[in-house]
């Protein structure tokens, strides 16, 4: 079996860790990953903004680089959504019919991380060993885009030492939504307190979740209001041993810094 | 052989005409959201009204075992209907002519408004009382009334707050969601003559004196105007979906009755309301079943009114029908099911919206219905989160024409105007920069995002700044890592893993 990692364009820039962790527990787990180098964007940040166009090349480009695997897993519920239902969406308004058959071909072997180890791995148990209070939220396309379910809860509730918790009012969005925490600042804002409010309410140190986007924004505005509680990528979770805990104190490569934007761009 | 007759080319049938109506706000939907959000009261009474009726709505959906079936049956009942929408509207105009009504075709708002304006004007009356009507709303009717010295009283009691707080509905179902209690009883103190001072904020006394003040109305007046739920092309049969029975008493008291239909509300028979009144009061009230359904054909001598006028509006619809990735917009029973579970919605309320249609359903059916630049924001109002998706009891999918809208818009911007704006230049950059992995993986490896889009700073200038103020007024920002992954794989191919 040719697995691939869909490693996503926000992961390999931002939140190579995410990457890293998804190899590892492939790898524990005995697969073979391949990272295919010529891989960029699944483009939905561009569809999502309104440029179906400009997303095409990024369309074909997917479709094609990953036609030679069986099968493909991402760290993402949103990016594994937009391959989904949106490459073939693309393909037949703006590609061509050969394009809808190539796209939904790779779409049918596409998995979020989650989906991917208890639907077609078939594995609940994966090892892992992680020793904090940590609360799961759902993202909305991981939830109603890819109903992927429980079985991020029942990776969870495997992990070894692990209290999870339940998050209130876990299927409401966190306010993220692309360029929508741009372009409506305030209302997304809005939604993040609500969604930050939950959080803290659990008391867990950690909040997980399927998603980097999803994590980045929670994880921004608890880090703004200095809340302790801080955000970790399932993918992390899943690949903490004993041997090789994670470290969630410290202050790490992908801590989140009060920026003037400035000093980051 | 004849010669080719020719036909001409069809011509984009036009979107609602603008200065008329309530399909567009004065503000774009950020601006009116950000004061909105800054609304305790608005925020506290929509926090607990969307909360309330989105978990009763939960509950009688889950105790129908075939919800699933009953959704899919409406989806493609509306969607056959759209799909042979001229000869139903012939059916039914047959069909109502046959049973003694008189039908008028309003091309737009502006038609529509003119075409009351002077049934009403030949009754020789100066008021008519209303039930609660999306349509009516939508063309602007009561000030097109209002300019000929034509009061029109609304008897629904939350559009009647609305209207003697000189206020714009902001629900599709529920037009005073935003109002409290006590706002309502100042509201009756100052604007009704014969209230008594002594009225508390009790929910009891408050309708009571507004059913004091109503029940007059009813009785005096000669002219009622209504909107529809649904026209049942087979009979002819218009219906009307309430609570309150003020409808019914404006359905059957007055002598003539005007009916205003947008001409997407059709269903072909009889028989197709066993589908839409199972899904519509479940999916809007969260009631299994609504009180009041009062349905009526034509005139029926000695009963009720004895002059019936159906108006059939356009005013826009068919250059939504035109459009085949966002015509499943008109497939909508306005039971409102998307807004009471929109996170946006739940916050911002409906004023932000700036048209009567808020909420998902308004942010795809209002620009549609002025076209999408006179609405251009709307579409983004949305994280795209999908919870109206799953709840509309007619399949729309909401979230993908929200997305198709957005492409129309920055095409239609694109075509109108000679250099691209900001965000454009940005995603063309960051697609000429991502349809590369070599120049993807150089614009990585700088470890900078800025600097992705600075290989193209001639074009976008300052654009990274301002977008990512907007990020860090709320959130921290994450800090770029020293590698990415892929120069991480790369690293650890080269060595062992």
């Amino acid at each position: 079996m040719k697995t691939a990692l869909f490693i996503t364009c926000l992961a390999d820039a931002m939140f190579p860790e995410v990457g890293k962790a998804t190899v590892r527990v492939l790898e524990r787990l005995g697969q073979v990953v391949e990272f295919p180098a010529e891989q960029t964007c699944c483009g939905q940040l561009h569809v999502n903004t309104g440029y179906q166009k400009q997303a095409l090349p990024l369309v074909e480009r997917f479709a094609e680089v990953f036609a030679p695997y069986d099968a493909i897993v991402a760290p993402s519920g949103s990016c594994v959504g937009s391959v989904r239902h949106q490459h073939a969406m693309i393909a037949k308004r703006v590609g061509s019919p050969a394009l809808v058959e190539q796209v939904e071909a790779v779409a049918a072997k596409t998995y979020e991380l989650s989906e991917y180890l208890v639907k077609v791995l078939k594995i609940i148990d994966v090892g892992a060993y992680f020793p904090h209070r940590v609360t799961y939220h759902p993202t909305c396309h991981s939830l109603r885009m890819l109903r992927v379910g429980d079985r991020p809860i029942q990776l969870l509730r495997a992990v070894e030492a692990l209290e999870l918790v339940e998050l209130p009012a876990a299927d409401q969005c966190c306010g993220f939504g692309g360029t929508f925490a741009i372009k409506n600042a305030d209302t997304s804002t809005a939604m993040l307190a609500d969604k930050m409010r939950n959080v803290l309410d659990t008391g867990a140190e950690i909040c997980t979740a399927g998603d980097s986007s999803c994590l980045m924004h929670i994880g921004g505005g608890l880090s703004r209001l200095r809340a302790g509680a801080k955000t970790v990528h399932l993918a992390q979770i899943l690949a903490a041993t004993r041997e090789e805990p994670m470290i969630v104190g410290r202050a790490e490569r992908q801590a989140e810094v009060h920026a003037d934007p400035e000093a980051v761009l | 052989m004849n010669a080719p007759v020719m036909l001409g080319v069809p011509k984009i049938p036009p979107p609602a005409p603008r200065g008329v109506g309530h399909l567009k706000g004065k503000e774009k939907f950020p601006v009116a959201a950000r004061r909105a959000l800054a609304d305790t009261q608005l925020r506290h009474n929509l926090g607990k009204a969307t909360t309330t009726i989105r978990s009763k709505r939960a509950q009688v959906v889950a105790e129908l075992q075939d919800w699933e079936e009953l959704r899919e049956a409406g989806r493609q009942l509306k969607v056959h209907t759209m799909a042979h929408l001229p000869d139903y509207l012939a059916q039914l105009e047959s069909a109502v002519t046959a049973s003694g009504g008189v039908v008028h075709w309003a091309r737009d708002a502006v038609e529509a408004n003119q075409i009351v304006v002077d049934l009403v004007g030949a009754k020789g009356v100066d008021e008519v009382v209303k039930v609660k009507s999306m349509a009516t709303q939508e063309i602007g009717l009561n000030e097109a009334l209002e300019a000929v010295g034509i009061a029109a009283l609304e008897t629904d009691l939350a559009e009647l707050i609305v209207q003697l707080g000189h206020d714009k509905p902001s629900h599709i179902l529920v037009p005073a969601i935003h109002r409290n209690r006590a706002e309502i009883r100042e509201i009756f103190l100052r604007e009704m003559a014969e209230v008594d001072p002594a009225l508390t904020d009790e929910p009891v006394a408050l309708a009571a004196a507004a059913r004091q003040h109503l029940r007059r109305k009813f009785l005096s007046a000669k002219v009622a105007i209504s909107g529809a739920n649904f026209g049942i092309a087979e009979t002819g049969t218009l219906g009307v979906v309430e609570s309150e029975g003020n409808g019914r008493m404006c359905l059957t008291l007055p002598e003539t009755l005007i009916t205003i239909m947008g001409i997407e509300k059709l269903v072909p028979r009889w028989q197709d309301l066993e589908v839409f009144l199972q899904l519509l009061p479940r999916s809007s009230t969260g009631e299994r079943m609504n009180p009041y359904t009062s349905m009526w054909t034509g005139v029926t001598p000695g009963d009720g009114p004895q002059e019936f006028h159906l108006i059939l509006l356009d005013n826009g619809r068919t250059a939504v029908l035109a459009d085949a990735d966002g015509r499943d917009a008109l497939n909508c029973i306005r039971c409102s099911a998307c807004l009471n579970v929109c996170p946006v919605y739940e916050r911002t309320g409906g004023h932000a919206y700036g048209s009567v249609y808020p909420g998902p359903i308004g942010a795809i059916l209002s620009p549609q219905l002025t076209g999408i630049e006179d609405n251009a924001s709307l579409p983004y109002a949305s994280s795209l989160c999908g919870a109206c998706y799953d709840v509309c009891p007619v399949k729309i999918n909401i979230p993908e024409i929200l997305v198709h809208l957005r492409a129309k818009h920055t095409e239609t911007y694109a075509a109108e105007h000679r250099l691209p704006n900001a965000e454009a230049s940005a995603m063309g950059a960051a697609a000429w920069v991502m349809r590369d992995p070599k120049r993807w993986a150089r614009a990585l490896r700088s470890g900078r995002l800025g600097r992705m889009l600075g290989r193209k700073r001639g074009v976008i200038g300052d654009v990274p700044l301002p977008l990512a103020k907007q990020w860090t007024d709320a959130r921290d920002f994450a800090r770029p890592p020293r590698q990415t992954f892929r120069d991480w794989w790369t690293a650890e191919q080269g060595g062992e893993r």
